[in-house]
């Protein structure tokens, strides 16, 4: 056991660190594309405490320390790219306080989302969060941090827009609290009216701090919930449509994908409407109302409602979609990655062009899928696309075509979602200097050794 | 390796660790070792870094292996098609460490045990039928039913007691059964899950051939570890039987009320056994036979049925004890599970279960406030 190896175990108990061949095989990659780098260390611990004396240790050592969730964003930001210590937060999963009246919680640093939502379904059957797509052990903290979106983006914007204060462990190792728990023993805002200083670790990848309590809003939980699906063959129309149906503000969440396979699905954009109400007649009320707003699209034949069948209903209503998950296997090889600019919605018609044009080009499985955020706003484009894990030469065409993809998102105005890093270089070098100069003088003031997760927001 | 073109599937999403409604972790592995690398995820990742030599076969690997009690909760909650074989693949890959003779002592001296001594615990053969002494229980000649006990029930004192309860309220109730005593042999349920198929072949092989030369045509288990080799690996070695877990027979007499009940005022929380819940569909026997007390009232723990948490026992670690030890084992989190119902009772109908949970409920110093029962311990307390 080495110095190190030791120092960890009297800080989590020698059970929960690992320098074995084993762990740092698997805590070296993630399911996606990026190339796999071993940690040293992975540890486990149980406690905030624990979290800070091992960032002391590592600060003092000038280890590089990388704090991990379920490890599902597929860009690498998990896979430590100057080794160090992998710090796996799904010991610390404690759900610890719920607000029902105001409609706030607040969770650990490794609570997953289906925990959560699990949690809400037994004890506050009228409460729910913005449950994001990713597999249900994706952590709450990690989803905020890389500003993740769910089932409630296209109402109250980016799950990170529904951080409501933060604990954080600071590379010094100090507990730092953020928003109205700095002075205030309620949780309720992550800034405002003060300084919003979350902005300092949201969208940091933990390059900045590790968080390990999350307050998050709550929001209305109807009893009902319904989908239906509006296609149309058109690309150029589906702005237009989300344009009509965020205007109804009858909807709950609204994605659009297009893909080849099956064949029924085969070009045709399916405009996915989910709405919710407590009585039937509420239910029908919003969905009287979307079928009003697309009426026009209808009547001009340019597309129609789609009648859902019964057992495609469960899959779609499903929260988290386990189907999208299951896009991984389409090519029986486990494997899926995608990237997904954050864009404006009107770039949903070049979007769609660009995937299918890639996927030809590369001879791909592929999958485009738009949720929309804010009324209409912007929108995540995800350019998804499924690979063979034990084919070496599909892996690489598919690097290649996402390579393509962020060099046209960048170009098309989209900013990246969860960048891996050579994404983040190309942000970094096309963004405003001075933003940029104002990024690394955050980074080098609050972490003078770059010690956390080295590699991401680099500014050299 | 069997299952090598499925290995780079597994997308490492985790669902397979969790309940269907996601209330908690619950790969037993997973849960008392926390690093991925002891998920089943993790282990598929694992067994392909392993055939590819980006790993070697050390004791760590070993551990990771050999601690998954082929619970099959990763069966029933991957959300891919290949999930079916995910307990097959981890028992492919032990077959493969078996093979080239690298495995944690505590598995090679199991497997040892049975082949020499034909049970784990080297006991005598001729001792195996001890249990039944004093008992009505008649060796079998050309009765209804075999009345198969199993390792455990045959040699460890508190799974005798469940056997001699099992066999009592059979006999009570006019079925006709017949046991193997001293030429009963080990089914070797254990033996496959732990990676020796040549020696499970030879034991199944042996084990069809006695039955068929006895004319056995329908057989009782104790042991629900029993009961999934005979219903589900003998017919592929043209071991065709009529197999029951005594569960299956006890609910219908009960109902018919051919065995009658007094009231037995209990509160009561069933813990399903992985080998007769997800691995063969068998939730409501035992639980239509405590729901037919007077006086019982049933309460499920959080995780049941198909959600049930393994008490860590299955897979050959009954045995070989890599998942014991410490307030996370898996039988530790399943007792504090059942205190959380307010039950008095935790009922179980398989041995190892029983043991694994008493054993859980000293080391959590429970013993005034629970106690383990077999589904027929139970019955035969409520007996009118
Ligand atoms: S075994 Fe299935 S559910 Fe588990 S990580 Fe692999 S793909 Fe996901
Ligand atoms: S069978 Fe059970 S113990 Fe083994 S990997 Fe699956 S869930 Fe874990």
């Amino acid at each position: 056991m080495t110095d190190i190896t030791q120092a960890l175990a009297e800080i989590v108990g020698e059970d929960y660190v690992s320098d074995q061949p084993e762990e740092a095989y698997f805590y070296a990659r993630d399911p996606g594309l990026m190339p796999a780098h071993k940690p040293d260390y992975v540890v486990v611990p149980k406690t905030a405490e624990e979290i800070q004396n091992v960032v002391r240790l590592a600060n003092r050592e000038k280890i590089p320390v990388v704090p991990m969730g379920a490890g599902m964003a597929l860009t690498g930001l998990v896979i430590p790219l100057k080794g160090g210590i992998v710090i796996d937060m799904k010991r610390i999963t404690g759900i610890l306080a719920i607000n029902e009246k105001a409609r706030l919680v607040i969770v650990e640093g490794g609570t997953s989302q289906g925990l959560l939502k699990a949690y809400l379904e037994k004890n506050y059957p009228k409460l729910r969060h913005s449950i994001p797509d990713s597999p249900a052990t994706a952590t709450i903290a990690a989803n905020v941090m890389i500003h993740g979106q769910g089932r409630l983006s296209q109402q109250y914007g980016f799950n990170s827009d529904m951080v409501a204060g933060l604990e954080v462990v600071l590379p010094s190792g100090e507990i730092c609290k953020i928003g109205s728990c700095s002075i205030s023993p309620d949780w309720f805002s992550k800034g405002a009216p003060m300084p919003d200083l979350s902005g300092l670790f949201l969208g940091w990848f933990g390059a900045t701090g590790i968080i390990t309590k999350v307050a998050l809003k709550l929001y209305p939980k109807k009893k009902m919930r319904d989908v239906e699906i509006f296609i149309t063959d058109m690309e150029e129309l589906v702005p237009d449509i989300v344009h009509e149906l965020t205007y109804t503000e009858m909807v709950e969440d609204i994605t659009v994908f297009a893909q080849p396979l099956p064949m029924i699905f085969r070009d045709n954009h399916h405009i996915t409407i989910f709405f919710t109400g407590d009585t039937d007649t509420e239910l029908e009320f919003k969905r009287k109302m979307v079928w009003d707003a697309l009426d026009r699209f209808i009547k001009s034949k340019d597309g129609g409602f789609m009648g859902v069948p019964p057992v495609m209903k469960p899959t779609l209503l499903d929260s988290p979609q386990r189907s999208v998950t299951r896009f991984a296997d389409v090519k029986k090889g486990g494997g899926f990655e995608y990237s997904g600019p954050i864009i404006l919605v009107e770039k949903y018609p070049e979007c769609s062009r660009k995937i299918k044009e890639l996927a030809e080009k590369y001879d791909l499985g592929y999958s485009g899928m738009a949720r929309i955020i804010g009324r209409g706003h912007c929108m995540m484009y995800g350019f998804a696309f499924t690979f063979n894990r034990a084919d070496p030469d599909m892996m690489e065409r598919t690097r290649n075509a996402l390579h393509e993809v962020s060099e046209y998102a960048l170009k098309a105005g989209g900013v990246f979602w969860k960048p891996t890093v050579d994404e983040q270089k190309m942000a970094l070098d096309k963004m405003d200097p001075n933003t940029r100069n104002l990024m690394g003088m955050i980074k080098k003031n609050i972490d003078p050794n770059g010690i956390m997760n080295p590699g991401n927001w680099e500014v050299n | 390796m069997k299952y090598e073109e499925i290995v780079h599937r597994c997308f490492r999403c985790g669902y397979c660790k969790l309940t269907s409604d996601y209330t908690d972790f619950n790969c037993p592995a997973y849960r008392k070792f926390r690093f991925e690398t002891y998920s089943p995820g993790g282990r598929m990742w694992l067994i392909r870094a392993w055939l590819n030599n980006e790993i070697k076969n050390s004791e760590r690997f070993q551990e990771i292996l050999f601690s998954c009690a082929t619970c099959a909760n990763c069966v029933e909650h991957c959300v891919f098609v290949f999930s079916e074989d995910l307990v097959n693949i981890f028992i492919a890959a032990r077959e493969e460490m078996v093979n080239k003779g690298i495995i944690p002592p505590a598995v090679r001296d199991y497997l040892k045990n049975i082949s020499i001594n034909g049970n784990p615990y080297k006991e005598p053969q001729d001792e195996r039928g001890k249990w039944a002494d004093g008992t009505p229980v008649e060796t079998y000649k050309d009765q209804d039913y075999l009345f198969y006990v199993g390792c455990v029930g045959s040699y460890d004192e508190r799974a005798k007691k469940i056997a001699g309860a099992v066999a009592n309220l059979l006999l009570k109730a006019g079925i006709s059964i017949g046991i193997l005593g001293e030429k009963e042999k080990c089914d070797g349920n254990e033996v496959r899950a732990l990676g020796e198929a040549g020696l499970f072949q030879f034991l199944a092989k042996e084990n069809i051939a006695y039955f068929k030369e006895l004319g056995v045509k329908r057989i009782i288990t104790l042991d629900p570890h029993a009961f999934n080799a005979f219903k589900n690996d003998y017919p592929g070695l043209g071991g065709e039987f009529e197999v029951y877990h005594y569960t299956q027979i006890l609910a219908p007499l009960i109902k018919s009320k051919k065995i009658p009940l007094a009231e037995y005022k209990a509160k009561i929380t069933f813990h399903d056994p992985c080998y007769l819940g997800r691995h063969n569909g068998e939730y409501d026997a035992p639980r239509k036979i405590l729901g037919a007390i007077p006086g019982v009232e049933m309460v499920e723990m959080e995780q049941n049925r198909e959600n049930a948490f393994c008490c860590g026992g299955g897979g050959g670690n009954f045995f070989t004890d890599i998942l014991g030890g410490g307030e996370d084992s898996p039988n530790r989190i399943r007792v504090q599970g059942a205190l959380d119902t307010g039950a008095q009772i935790i009922a179980v109908a398989c041995p190892q279960c029983a043991k694994m949970l008493d054993d859980a409920i000293k080391a959590e110093e429970l013993d005034d406030r629970l106690e383990v029962l077999d589904v027929a311990e139970i019955v035969t307390r409520a007996l009118a």
